[in-house]
């Protein structure tokens, strides 16, 4: 219940510094658990990849071990195969970068490789919910963190491409599991006032009407 | 300005930069295309960083028994230390041989040199041969990508300067007409010029040679109507043997123009008789890097560019919006090692996407080597008060839950209330194109307790 923030902000914008009082609060809210879910691939990646700016004690190292992404723990751990849940429209899913590239729960397009993808796979155990297909299946959306305010016209511009995407290719709603990428596609889409919504996939899995 | 400022002016037209992305994924797509062709394409690039990773380990022994073999064949053998003495030593071969035209095919590390200015200066005509180069030559510009140095111009634009510099029609775009006029003008110039300056794409320790790759056979038009060669080379530009260029060569033009190979590969071993080659192997920084443990993976690069067709800023930015030479995802971790000051806003021109790792064809971890030369640029006090004033006070509220939570509640009040000018105005960068995130009446704090405590009541 004392939870704050992963820490990655002030890191990924050169202060790691700054990041580390953050992730020692971290490790210390959730050292005591089996497992550590969490709803944005870019969060958990953090903890996994970068909190060794913390000395690698017990605590550290069970929580970067524990730690996992809520696709990845409902497939991975769990190993769930049916979801009892409906959504019948046309889904655009935006693969987050760190989702592919940084946590590997799906293969990214540079990659010559078998295709998968752990959001996918969920998504398709939804009943009525069609997929659409992209023209670019990973672009980044743009946010990046700082990235966002510090590079504001690449960023929105990055932005408005990938709504664009969406709608060209009939999405009604845009789904991920990166709550910051979802965020800055809202951001988009609501001062463009589009109807696409934006949902985040675990809202679909657990049952969300619209 | 740095690439923000250059960036944003780059997008205020959208056409064109629409126009400038698509261009640029078109040769990320033409690349997907080769790469899905070639079942073993993952082990080819961890085969080829893996013979980088030697060739840097052991880099003094191949540049010596490279120097050996070179010698043993004809060649002259030349060492620079940096861009001034790459620069002086190659004035000086001209020179003693009265030489007053040089053809140059592509060298970025010319570019680096600026030998273009200086030779000029003492009194050498210098044409570019290749095409892109050419175009920007006869402009006054610099090259905005590695490997397509004009890929920033439309057809229009060439037909602009061609008409102006080469009498060709006016408001002509027609590529093959406009590639004709280049033509024949360039065939006037390798057939008087007096030298040749090439690249180096690949020198090779065992053998001695090196090898030039062009699509235009340019280096080649140049090389063999001149007496005298002269081939500028990295130092890091060296592999070990020549059945290594079976794995280089698969990777090289596949990951840059979505080609199998390059129209021509030309490999140098010797000089023809009564002429000459010369070999100017440069360093300008590039032992410096070799000691930066975090960031000598960056030499393994065998400039294919593919970093920068995939980048999604550089996309939407142009290669002129980045400080150095060579722009881009690449050039962001090769450019701080040699200005930090100067070269700050490049590591940050990035979302850390990680695309750039994906396609490299050499392994290079680039958005690893971005986030740590971030902690360098900020160690060292090169990002803006502002960024820094943020990051402390991120670090101080989110490491104290009940002030984050004071934060958060203070800011859930405020944006459902406060009057649209407050929160959409010249200090909101969010907002020039977004709109701020709705305020959830609870945080899920809030709403986490309150749940409990309904199903507790239930109960």
């Amino acid at each position: 219940m004392n939870q704050t923030c992963c820490g990655q902000p002030m890191a990924n914008s050169g202060c790691e510094n700054e990041s580390k009082a953050t992730a020692s609060l971290f490790v210390e809210n959730f050292n005591d658990f089996d497992y550590i879910v969490g709803a944005a691939p870019s969060c958990v990646g953090f903890v996994k990849e970068h909190y060794d700016i913390l000395d690698q004690n017990q605590e550290v190292i069970h929580v970067r071990e524990k730690i996992y992404d809520i696709t990845e723990f409902l497939l991975d751990v769990l190993k769930i195969e049916t979801i009892d849940a409906k959504f019948p429209y046309k889904v655009g899913l935006h693969q987050s970068c760190h989702s592919l590239r940084e946590m590997r729960m799906g293969q990214s397009s540079e990659i010559n490789g078998p295709a998968f993808s752990k959001q996918k796979q969920i998504l398709n155990m939804v009943e009525g919910l069609e997929l659409i297909e992209l023209d670019r299946t990973d672009e980044c959306c743009g946010f990046g963190g700082t990235f966002c305010v510090t590079e504001d016209a690449v960023s929105a511009k990055m932005g408005k491409d990938r709504v664009a995407d969406h709608e060209r290719n009939g999405a009604e709603v845009i789904t991920g599991g990166d709550i910051s990428c979802l965020m800055h596609l809202e951001g988009v889409i609501r001062r463009q006032q589009k109807d696409i919504k934006i949902v985040h996939l675990v809202e679909i899995l657990n049952g969300k009407t619209l | 300005m740095n690439h923000s400022q250059l960036a944003a002016q780059f997008i205020k037209d959208d056409a064109r930069t629409d126009w400038h992305d698509k261009a640029l994924w078109f040769v990320r797509y033409k690349r997907d295309l080769q790469t899905k062709k070639v079942p073993e394409w993952e082990d080819l690039r961890k085969l080829a960083s893996q013979i980088k990773a030697n060739v840097l380990s052991n880099l003094d022994n191949y540049l010596v028994q490279f120097e050996e073999n070179a010698i043993k064949n004809g060649i002259h053998v030349h060492w620079a230390r940096d861009a001034h003495e790459h620069n002086e030593i190659i004035l000086k071969i001209l020179t003693d041989r009265n030489v007053r035209k040089m053809v140059k095919s592509k060298s970025m590390l010319t570019e680096e040199c600026h030998l273009n200015p200086y030779l000029i200066k003492n009194g050498i005509e210098v044409i570019d041969t290749d095409l892109g180069e050419r175009i920007i030559q006869l402009r006054n510009e610099t090259p905005s990508h590695i490997v397509l140095p004009a890929i920033h111009l439309k057809k229009e634009d060439v037909g602009e300067t061609f008409h102006k510099f080469l009498g060709s029609e006016k408001g002509a775009s027609d590529p093959n007409y406009l590639t004709e006029v280049a033509r024949g003008h360039l065939r006037e110039q390798f057939l008087t010029a007096d030298a040749a300056l090439t690249g180096v794409n690949f020198a090779i320790a065992e053998t001695g040679g090196f090898v030039v790759c062009t699509n235009e056979g340019n280096a080649d038009l140049g090389v063999h109507l001149a007496p005298v060669h002269i081939a500028s080379m990295g130092l890091e530009k060296i592999i070990p043997r020549q059945i290594d260029l079976g794995v280089f060569l698969r990777l090289l033009a596949r990951s840059a123009t979505g080609q199998p190979i390059t129209t021509y590969s030309s490999h140098f071993l010797k000089p023809e008789k009564d002429n000459e080659i010369h070999i100017v192997i440069v360093d300008n920084s590039r032992s410096e890097q070799l000691g930066r443990e975090d960031f000598r993976k960056s030499l393994y690069c065998i400039r294919c560019g593919a970093c920068m067709n995939t980048c999604p800023v550089y996309r939407r930015s142009g290669g002129h919006s980045y400080s150095y030479t060579v722009p881009g995802p690449i050039g962001s971790i090769l450019a701080p090692g040699i200005d930090l000051k100067k070269h700050a806003s490049m590591a940050f021109a990035s979302t850390l996407c990680g695309s750039c790792t994906d396609v490299c064809p050499v392994k290079i971890d680039i958005h690893h080597q971005l986030y740590k030369w971030r902690q360098i640029i900020a160690k060292e006090g090169k990002i803006s008060f502002s960024k820094r004033t943020m990051m402390k006070l991120m670090g101080y509220f989110f490491s104290r839950p009940k002030l984050y939570r004071f934060a958060g509640s203070m800011v859930r009040k405020v944006i459902p209330v406060a009057p649209r000018f407050m929160l959409y105005n010249k200090m909101n960068a969010w907002g020039k194109e977004r709109e701020l995130p709705q305020a959830p009446k609870k945080s899920f704090r809030e709403w986490y307790k309150s749940e409990n405590k309904a199903s507790n009541n239930e109960q």
